[in-house]
């Protein structure tokens, strides 16, 4: 239980710092121009810097994971997606896994009966949850834009009504909103009540559910219950937009709440496990051709080496091998 | 049956009563405060001291894993954890994959050790977690901060017995790699962890001892080069006394077309000699123009399961004799392993092999195109495309007595991507053919259990478990279909399926694949054939005279 109570207190507490520091301490300024600039640097550079920490390792062999069949013989039909061969198919191949968690759609459950037997089901529920969280998470982070552009692009416009489609509340009810919401549940639930789940979790996994939990759910109270004033909020964010450090004008502490989240994100994203999203670009098993016999893949750290010679051996084996009549470079 | 084998009753009760995850008991403590215990039966013997020293490896010294004390060298964190960053510096996929796991879970029953053993620590995740809890406390100040946040622990004596214990259930076989939305490859991991282990002397006989061999004798089983010729001579023999064909095989001779390489399972044991008299049958029948070498006679190659320079330099036999040799390619037999290494190692390691030619089949002329840089051909590819060109004369009846199923080899499957040519030479030299449940086959496959050098006599019950999901698999067809028959093309699996179908299936026999083809050669001059190449009796050939006796 101690991993999971104790990122759902980190969060609660993380919660708390702006709520009494914009509230009774009056620290809007630190909450809404300092902090936000400092979270905002710090994420581009730690994310920046974990991409070119692993680009500048090297990819000493091909390793593809081969998941269909290989480019062989002409009348033999090629899996192109899963073992690809050409750079297209590799880009296929990743950006399928990206943007259609591919590989999750695979999934199955194996179960264990007595007798002994096994049994394998489909289990996509994984990849439901997942896609369903990834994919709202984005539509929303996208649709935020409106706050940071005084004039947002015309596209934003159009998420904005297809994800409020079901025009139920005031201000219209976001469908993502209620997606975010019952798939981080979701995979709460799924950490819980799973036995392989419970093992393998750990703090820093609970961690980033709660924290996105709370960004979501103040973001839903300011908008749908505290109905926090929207005006001064993009007011303060195009001012952040604009670098500027004029302070910011009368916002609800809700929103200070909200925003410090966000912040905190910011700064954990680089140095945790969320880098996944930069690290699913790179993953060699994935990104590589699966062609190392027809073109030769270069290892920039070998050396030179020793081996043990057909001389070597020779020297070695003479008389058996020249009794066994096997024919010798000397004799 | 051997002393290390448990009772099958005994391991049915313990694979039914303990607890486990897999069958979603509750887990009373975290992975981390399991306890890690050596017993007789758990582990594989470490290397005995001659053998380590005879490789100028680490640490040579007599001791049981069961012991207390491993006698390691002085300031052996030290040299572990220096070994590691090292290696985080020159494998991205390393540095990648301790980083980016989300521990989603997808990977926790894909392992055919979790599945058979349903041990938490054999979940992928949690292997992986071994090395990652140890590698994310290399940054002391973010734990200093977040103590117990981050899950992060110290090397100690307890977190290296978990190494050597967890890193050699795993036998790189990739299958949780191909559903890890990231493609974690957990054989990265492992084969690091074993690389580095090697650097305090904590190491297996049966894949040193093989080591050794391979670089003095040319080949695992140190079969030395008159022996080795002897071996495959009495071979042609029993092809004689068989088929009444005489084939021959050249050794070590210079000016030939094709080099042959396979691994020395084919010219030593049962029953991999059956898949080497299909070899030669074919050969002969096609009049191939090829030699063996004494030199580079290993096809598979042990050094990959223990560091990538002795990978490389057992591998460098085969370009340095195919050279000497002035052979114009090299045609590969059937193996596991040895297919990932040539696949996606042997050009990078020791290429570029401009002295040999683009492999171009002399029998059909067909270009081998996928394997221009490397100059090798599988022969599975090779005989495919024979019999897609009519050039083979083949009775499939001949193969009427077996009712077979096909085992794709994990490396062969998830490290080079070879599914088709396998099944379409399988279906063209026998009349029954029936593929295991879709979730074990293919890019599904489960390892036989022994994959990655744990083939030792002292670790059977652990290959009875790791082997259990393959086993399983090849009970459902032998129910449903009759199947009595394991056709594969890995010299591993043709030594390691046999015990494991002996424990629980009794009645399924393995096979190569080219122990088919031989037995449905239809060779020129050839006797009436009334057995396999096994000597067992092909049904609807028998003995007319028998009949009426």
């Amino acid at each position: 239980m101690k991993k999971i109570l104790l990122p759902l207190g980190m969060v609660g507490g993380l919660a708390l710092v702006p709520f009494v520091g914009v509230q009774y301490a009056g620290l809007d300024y630190l909450f809404g121009v300092v902090i936000p600039y400092a979270a905002a640097l710090l994420f581009v550079a730690g994310f920046v810097y974990r991409m070119v920490d692993w680009l500048r390792r090297p990819v000493p062999y091909n390793i593809t994971s081969t998941c269909g069949q290989e480019k062989s013989l002409e009348w033999i039909r090629q899996d192109k997606i899963e073992s690809p061969s050409k750079p297209w198919h590799a880009a296929v191949r990743v950006l399928s896994e990206v943007l259609l968690f591919r590989s999750l759609f695979r999934n199955n459950k194996a179960e264990f009966r007595n007798g002994p037997d096994l049994a394998y089901g489909s289990s996509k529920w994984l990849w439901l949850g997942g896609l369903v969280f990834h994919w709202s998470m984005l539509v929303i982070v996208v649709r935020h834009a409106r706050f940071f552009f005084a004039m947002p692009p015309g596209f934003i416009d159009v998420l904005d009504q297809m994800d409020s489609f079901f025009d139920i509340t005031l201000p219209a009810f976001y469908i993502t909103d209620a997606l975010v919401l019952s798939a981080i549940t979701f995979l709460f639930i799924r950490r819980m009540a799973d036995a392989k789940m419970r093992i393998i979790s750990l703090p820093t996994d609970y961690f980033p559910l709660f924290l996105l939990g709370g960004i979501v759910g103040a973001g839903v109270l300011m908008r749908y219950i505290a109905k926090v004033d929207v005006m001064p909020v993009k007011d303060q964010m195009l001012r952040l937009m604009n670098f500027s450090f004029d302070p910011p004008g009368e916002i609800g502490t809700l929103f200070y709440v909200h925003l410090f989240l966000v912040c905190v994100l910011l700064l954990y994203f680089p140095f945790s496990k969320l880098m996944h999203m930069g690290a699913i670009f790179l993953s060699p098993t994935r990104t590589m051709l699966n062609n190392s016999r027809e073109k030769m893949h270069v290892n920039p750290w070998r050396q030179p080496m020793k081996i043990r010679t057909y001389s070597e051996y020779e020297e070695d084996y003479r008389e058996k091998m020249k009794k066994a009549k096997l024919p010798l470079e000397k004799e | 049956m051997s002393k290390y084998l448990p009772k099958q009753a005994d391991l049915i009760r313990e694979m039914e009563e303990k607890p486990s995850p897999l069958k979603g008991d509750h887990a009373k403590m975290e992975w981390w405060e399991m306890p890690v215990e050596f017993r007789e039966g758990n582990f594989c013997f470490p290397a005995k001291p001659e053998v380590i020293e005879e490789l100028g490896f680490s640490n040579p010294r007599k001791w049981n894993p069961v012991d207390d004390d491993w006698k390691l060298p002085e300031g052996w964190q030290k040299i572990l954890m220096d070994g590691m960053r090292e290696r985080i510096k020159k494998y991205r996929s390393l540095k990648l994959y301790l980083d980016s796991c989300v521990r989603c879970g997808a990977c926790a029953d894909k392992c055919h050790f979790f599945l058979g053993t349903g041990d938490p620590k054999n979940m992928p995740v949690l292997r992986a977690e071994l090395v990652r809890s140890v590698y994310r406390g290399d940054f002391p100040m973010v734990e200093k901060i977040l103590k117990g946040f981050a899950g992060s622990r110290k090397l100690t004596k307890e977190v290296l017995r978990e190494w050597y214990m967890y890193f050699y259930q795993c036998t790189e076989c990739r299958r949780c790699s191909v559903f890890c939305p990231m493609g974690i490859d957990t054989a990265e991991i492992t084969i690091m962890v074993r690389e580095i282990l090697q650097l305090i002397g904590v190491n297996n006989n049966w894949i040193l001892a093989p080591v050794a061999n391979c670089n003095r004798t040319g080949n695992h089983l140190g079969i030395e080069p008159h022996t080795f010729v002897q071996n495959i001579e009495s071979l042609v023999d029993d092809i004689e006394e068989l088929t009444g064909v005489t084939v021959n095989p050249t050794f070590n001779r210079k000016g030939a077309e094709i080099l042959f390489i396979t691994p020395s399972g084919d010219v030593f044991g049962d029953p991999g000699v059956y898949t080497m008299m299909g070899y030669l049958l074919l050969f002969e029948h096609i009049g191939l123009d090829y030699t063996i070498s004494t030199y580079a006679s290993e096809g598979g190659n042990f050094g990959f399961f223990t560091s990538n320079d002795m990978m490389r330099k057992l591998n460098a036999k085969m370009y340095h004799e195919a050279e000497r040799l002035g052979v114009k390619w090299i045609l590969g037999g059937e193996c596991g392993h040895m297919w990932r290494v040539v696949h996606q190692y042997m050009s990078t390691m020791n290429g570029p092999a401009n002295f040999l030619e683009e492999p171009v089949s002399p029998i059909t002329g067909t270009k081998f195109a996928n394997a221009k840089a490397t100059k090798m051909v599988h022969i599975a590819e090779f005989t495919a495309d024979l019999i897609h060109n009519n050039k083979l004369k083949l009775d499939p009846r001949r193969n009427d007595h077996l009712r077979t199923t096909f085992h794709d080899s994990c490396n062969v499957a998830r490290g080079m991507g070879m599914f088709e040519e396998p099944r379409y030479i399988l279906n063209k030299v026998c009349n029954s053919f029936h593929e295991m449940p879709e979730n074990t086959i293919r890019e599904q496959t489960f390892c036989c259990g022994s994959g990655s050098g744990i083939n030792a006599e002292e670790y059977m019950e652990m290959r009875m478990k790791g082997g259990f999901p393959r086993a399983n698999a090849v009970r459902q067809v032998k129910e449903k279909h009759k199947v009595n028959s394991l056709v594969t093309i890995c010299a591993i699996d043709r030594a390691s399926l046999p015990p494991l179908m002996r424990y629980w299936n009794p009645g399924v026999s393995v096979y190569g694949l080219h122990e088919l083809v031989g037995n449905a050669l239809v060779m020129e001059g050839e006797k009436k054939r009334t057995e396999d190449l096994r000597e067992d009796p092909m049904t609807g050939f028998e003995d007319k005279e028998d009949d009426v006796d």
